[in-house]
């Protein structure tokens, strides 16, 4: 909503700061997004008086003028305009003034004559669209007067942000009433320059649906729809251009000028919040003028020349040969004024919201009428709307009210809410005095009625704050007009809750914590992509086909990431990330969601340095399969990992799987690196506590042992026979090298693996580690394809 | 028989040689002490194998004296050692440029949205704010109806929706809305939900606000919970807008909990979070599960309040939205409205970050560039 400050002055009858203003508004809950200084640039263009016009010798369609501006002597302009004439006033502008086109004025030569300044039209100077001419200024003022003393034109627009539960801020009386009770000042309509004051004085108000209006039938046959009619006809009107005054101001806000009628509805809406409508009675088939429901695929021509299929759900206004307009959405083309309009109907009527927002939406058509109808207009205030409207036009195109009608079949008042004293304390925290609660609601417009007796007032709201439905409503507008940073910020004791955090939100903190320990970073990717599986869940709606489904995995956001740093010549990828999965549950109804946490490992193991000539290993298998057990013991500590043909699977103990890590097989660039991955479901699980190991206090032995391993023999295999056999001296077992040649043959290997041998009690004798390293032996060669290598 | 007096002259010799030790080089020093102090050969050492030949006065005498040479030998050979590995060193400090890159080590980070949302959490867990979280799709009663949003109206605009193409909520579907914490559904806590709600339409959540019901819905008050996640708009991917972005929301609900209490505690957080400098502001505002409805201003960071680019010029940074709880979204989780009321605010930890770390567009937060997220990580950046 733009609002106009010299609009707003209007209503207050004074002078506006304008950042005071701004800040009083955005303290008031109506969002300034921008406050712009209109026709910025006219303070140094002044009113010259061309005193002599001639033709100029080298050119036919430019004269020669003697302009007199003020100072000593005078100025020749060389003029272009066909109107220039002597003896009258146009606005001037000197050698070095800037124009608001950014123009700069230079003493010039044109076809050899000097020209020592410009004669502007109101299109050079921001003032409209008009070239046709200089601007002619009907003006006593003497030459060198400052423009903007004869015109004034400069204003500043606030470009407010209005929320959808004040519609009544959609109109310029309803921002000057909010701005009055900040002030403390009354407010009421601005005058109307030329306006007589014997305009309308009061609509005949008919119960019925519909009634005859100077002849024509007007009125609402869809009382749910259209609840109010008022029709009012102005016969002998002459159309043409609205006056300055009125198009300056319409394009203060940004509306454009089209002519005195049209605007004079325009100028009410903006004023008011009330959208009306003019016909030409003229156009009008069959003296009628009735809202009604649309019939289903009824056709309709709006304004903006597109024809329309409507619904039988909305509301359409028509005349007896069918739609002039979607009622409260769009007028029709068909019974538009047009110059040739003498005689008028004014339509303002109300048309339910909710109603208004589904036509819209259905015809894809949102209008300033729309938007306001959508957003509740007064109901009560269409007669104050068309006394309004009739003003101006009188005033700017002339003609008579010859009859003036109000359809209202079932009248209403506005809600009457009770507010309870004590209630407001409860909820703002702070008293407030029953006469400060009086003051408050009365600068709103409500009228209150006191009832010491049991501490509740009743509040009649005004028909403009249809959001004002309930006592919370009322107790939002006392602390909002008392001003919310007069409330006291201090803290005070408060219960805590019963609500912990759950056991699946504290393992996602573990497992962010861990996986940043492994020296991975974190990403966050979109969760939303091409279907990965058959239970993928499909957005009804989605943004585009590559989007149309929710994310089954983690893992594909972070290949995609990885892919995105190729791209960018970035080599070394390691990323994880927790975040939601969604799978289609097989028996239908809600989807099931789940934690997953993955990861990708690839490029450098570590960062290159000069010592080693600035190379180093890649990510491989092992790096892999060591971040998969800390990310199993940090995301689902139940789970046991498990070698598969690709890499490794994680089971839950009843044997589901809930995690995997392989090897990723991509399109590398030939610079990249192998890539690995990992996904694995977060238990929501509370991990038991770490129990302490007494240090021992001890000596251990060790012994190395190289195994030639045949084929189907495991590590996992041998380190089992071994603890098997080592009984409770074995501490442990790790395993030291692997060792492959075309010696051994393609499927043998050598392993060495390292034991340590300690008792708890005593130190350990060698002879006693050698004697049970024989028998550990004895027993791995003996179950195993493993042999002691001797070499 | 051995001579005293030769002995004599044998220390004094030896004691001539502590003085030349201090200007050998490594090798020269190592002999020096075999051929000195070795404990089988050494000078010494053959000295001291003459003792017990000698009568009682001399022995004590040549052994004290022996036992001085001995230890200012020693001395002057850990002197000299010494002296060698400092020279050592100085020459390697010499030789090296140690202006040479150090050897660095890979650090993680967690993301920048996070780190913020940590903090925010972390405040409001010391305010006594408990974490709480719910699912990702909702329906349209929590999402909407239950937070008071009527039907068609233009409040509805502000949340552009991604439906689930799924036929409409079935009862007992929220058995496996098991994502929730504090927040599972009647039937699971043994208690039955008898309400018969128009659950409508599957959709994605496009608040964190529908926690605030579960939570409501299966806690009595006091309740007090802090909310973060992740939510979806239909909206276009651009510097500004993504279509999944993070809120973190909060929620206070008890006896006597008032618009004073709701400004104590953001103001509280605001100082916390940005600086005990912090002013704050409070607007009016617009939400249909508030009224009164604010939005809470900081002080912009970046000029202090006098007007900046970053600001727009106003001094301001808008960080928050809040509100009282609206009485009818306290009576739809059947908490009795005139018995208690509470607050509840939400805010964008992406937008705060943003302003925080100076990033200008939203979609660096997904892209995963490793470039990126390594300014965050206080360590190597690839
Ligand atoms: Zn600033």
């Amino acid at each position: 909503m733009n609002v106009s400050r010299r609009w707003l002055e209007g209503f207050l009858r004074r002078d506006l700061d304008t950042a005071d203003t701004a800040r009083r508004l955005v303290m008031l809950g109506a969002g300034v997004d921008a406050v712009e200084a209109l026709n910025p640039g006219l303070d140094r263009i002044v009113v010259g008086y061309v005193e002599s016009v001639r033709p100029h010798p080298n050119a036919d369609r430019l004269r020669l003028c003697l302009v007199h501006d003020g100072a000593e002597g005078m100025r020749n302009v060389v003029c272009g305009a066909p109107n220039v004439t002597a003896g009258k006033k146009y606005p001037f502008a000197r050698i070095g003034v800037t124009i608001p086109g950014g123009i700069t004025l230079e003493r010039r030569k044109i076809r050899g004559e000097s020209s020592e300044g410009m004669l502007c039209s109101a299109r050079e100077l921001g003032l409209g669209q008009d070239h046709d001419g200089i601007l002619e200024l009907d003006t006593d003022a003497a030459p060198g007067t400052p423009l903007l003393e004869v015109l004034p034109v400069s204003d500043d627009r606030f470009v407010l942000d209005v929320t959808p539960n004040r519609p009544d801020l959609l109109g310029h009386k309803g921002v000057a009433r909010e701005l009055a009770a900040s002030l403390g000042v009354p407010y009421r309509l601005p005058e109307i320059p030329g306006a007589t004051g014997s305009g309308l004085a009061s609509l005949r108000r008919v119960h019925e649906v519909t009634t005859q209006v100077d002849g024509v039938t007007v009125g609402t046959e869809d009382v749910a729809g259209c609840a109010r009619f008022t029709g009012v006809v102005v016969r002998g009107v002459k159309v043409g251009p609205s006056p300055a005054w009125l198009a300056r101001r319409l394009e203060a806000v940004g509306a454009r000028s089209i002519n005195n009628v049209v605007d004079a509805t325009n100028w009410v809406m903006l004023e008011l919040n009330h959208p009306m409508h003019a016909y030409d009675l003229a156009k009008v088939r069959g003296h009628t003028v009735v809202a009604r429901r649309a019939r289903a695929g009824e056709k309709v021509t709006t304004l903006d020349g597109v024809e329309r299929t409507l619904t039988a759900d909305m509301t359409v206004i028509a005349d007896w040969g069918g739609a002039v307009g979607v009622g409260g959405v769009m007028g029709a083309a068909n019974t538009e004024v047009s110059e040739a309009t003498t005689d008028l109907l004014l339509e303002c009527a109300w048309f339910e919201p909710a109603r208004i927002r589904r036509t819209r939406r259905a015809l894809g058509l949102s209008t300033d009428a729309s938007y306001r109808f959508e957003r509740g207009v007064d109901l009560w205030g269409l007669a104050e709307a068309q006394r309004r409207c009739v003003e101006l036009i009188l005033a700017t195109a002339g003609g008579q009210v010859t009859d003036a009608v109000d359809v209202w079949p079932e009248p209403t008042n506005p809600p009457r809410i009770f507010l309870r004293v004590p209630r407001v304390a409860q909820v703002l925290g702070a008293e407030l005095s029953v006469a400060q609660i009086e003051k408050y609601l009365v600068a709103l417009g409500c009228t209150v009625l006191n009832k010491p007796d049991d501490s509740r007032l009743a509040v009649d709201v005004p028909g403009w704050r249809p959001d004002l439905v309930e006592e919370i409503d009322l107790i939002e507008e006392l602390a909002r007009l008392h001003g919310y940073d007069t409330f006291p910020i201090d803290l005070r004791p408060f219960r805590v809750g019963q609500v912990t955090e759950s056991a699946l939100d504290q393992a996602i903190t573990r497992v962010r914590a861990g996986m940043v320990g492994q020296g991975l970073y974190e990403a966050n990717s979109l969760p939303l992509g091409p279907a990965e599986g058959e239970d993928a869940v499909k957005l009804l709606n989605p943004l585009s086909a590559e989007e149309a489904y929710l994310r089954q995995s983690v893992l594909a956001g972070l290949v995609r990431a990885v892919e995105v740093n190729w791209s960018r010549q970035v080599r070394d990828v390691r990323l994880f990330e927790v975040g939601t999965v969604f799978r289609n549950a097989a028996e239908g109804g809600r989807p099931g969601e789940a934690s997953h946490l993955a990861a990708v490992l690839t490029g450098a193991r570590a960062p290159a340095h000069w010592t080693t000539g600035g190379k180093g290993d890649d990510f491989d298998m092992w790096d892999l399969e060591s971040l998969f057990r800390a990310a199993v013991a940090l995301a689902n500590p139940s789970a046991k990992v498990q070698v598969d043909a690709a890499g490794w699977l994680a089971l839950s103990p009843e044997g589901r799987k809930v995690g995997h890590a392989r090897r990723l097989e991509l399109a590398l660039p030939a610079w990249a690196a192998p890539v690995f991955g990992l996904e694995l479901e977060v238990a929501g699980a509370v991990p038991s506590p770490v129990r302490y190991q007494p240090l021992p206090s001890t000596p251990a032995a060790w012994r190395d042992v190289n195994l030639l391993l045949g084929p189907a023999t495991t590590a996992e295999a041998v380190i089992t026979a071994m603890r098997a056999a080592g009984g409770e001296l074995l501490e442990g077992v790790g395993v030291q090298s692997e060792f492959r040649s075309e010696a051994l043959g393609a499927e043998r290997r050598a392993v060495q693996f390292r034991l340590t041998f300690r008792a708890p009690d005593r130190t350990v004798r060698d002879e006693e580690v050698d004697d049970l390293m024989g028998r550990i032996l004895g027993a791995v060669e003996q179950s195993l394809d493993a042999k002691l290598r001797t070499s | 028989m051995p001579d005293t007096a030769e002995l004599e002259a044998r220390l004094a010799a030896l004691q001539a040689e502590v003085g030349p030790l201090a200007t050998l080089g490594e090798k020269d020093l190592e002999a020096a002490e075999v051929r000195l102090l070795g404990r089988k050969q050494g000078a010494l050492t053959e000295i001291l194998k003459q003792l017990p030949g000698l009568p009682p006065e001399g022995k004590r005498a040549i052994g004290a004296e022996a036992n001085r040479v001995k230890q200012a030998l020693e001395a002057a050979v850990a002197a000299r050692r010494e002296a060698l590995v400092a020279e050592a060193r100085a020459a390697e400090a010499r030789a090296q440029d140690r202006t040479m890159p150090g050897r660095d080590r890979w650090t993680g980070a967690v993301h920048p949205t996070t780190a913020v949302m940590e903090e925010i959490v972390g405040i409001f867990n010391g305010l006594g704010f408990a974490r709480a979280t719910g699912p990702e799709v909702e329906t349209e009663w929590f999402n909407f109806r239950a937070l008071n949003f009527p039907a068609d109206h233009p409040a509805m605009d502000m949340h552009d929706t991604l439906y689930l193409d799924l036929p409409e909520r079935r009862r007992g579907d929220d058995r496996r809305a098991n994502r929730s914490s504090g927040v599972g559904d009647h039937e699971r806590r043994g208690v039955p939900d008898r309400r018969v709600r128009p659950e409508g339409r599957y959709l994605m959540r496009t608040h964190t606000s529908p926690v605030q019901v579960r939570v409501l819905l299966h806690n009595p008050p006091p309740v007090r919970v802090v909310i973060p996640g992740w939510v979806y708009r239909k909206d276009t991917f651009d510097a500004s807008h993504a279509p999944v972005f993070a809120q973190i929301e909060g929620l206070a609900v008890d006896e006597g909990i008032s618009f004073v209490d709701l400004k104590a505690t953001l103001a509280h957080f605001a100082r916390a979070f940005f600086g005990s400098k912090t002013a704050v502001r409070f607007r009016p505002s617009f939400f249909p599960f508030t009224e009164p409805s604010a939005e809470m201003d900081v002080s912009c960071g970046v000029c202090g309040g006098s007007g900046c680019p970053a600001c727009k010029g106003s001094g301001w940074m808008e960080i928050l939205g809040a509100g009282m709880v609206h009485p009818h979204v306290l009576a739809n989780c059947g908490v009795d409205p005139e018995r208690y009321t509470g607050f509840a605010f939400g805010m964008g930890p992406q937008r705060i970050a943003m302003n925080r770390h100076g990033i200008h567009d939203i979609r660096l937060f997904y892209e995963g560039d490793m470039r990126f997220l390594g300014q965050f990580a206080g360590g190597v950046t690839p």
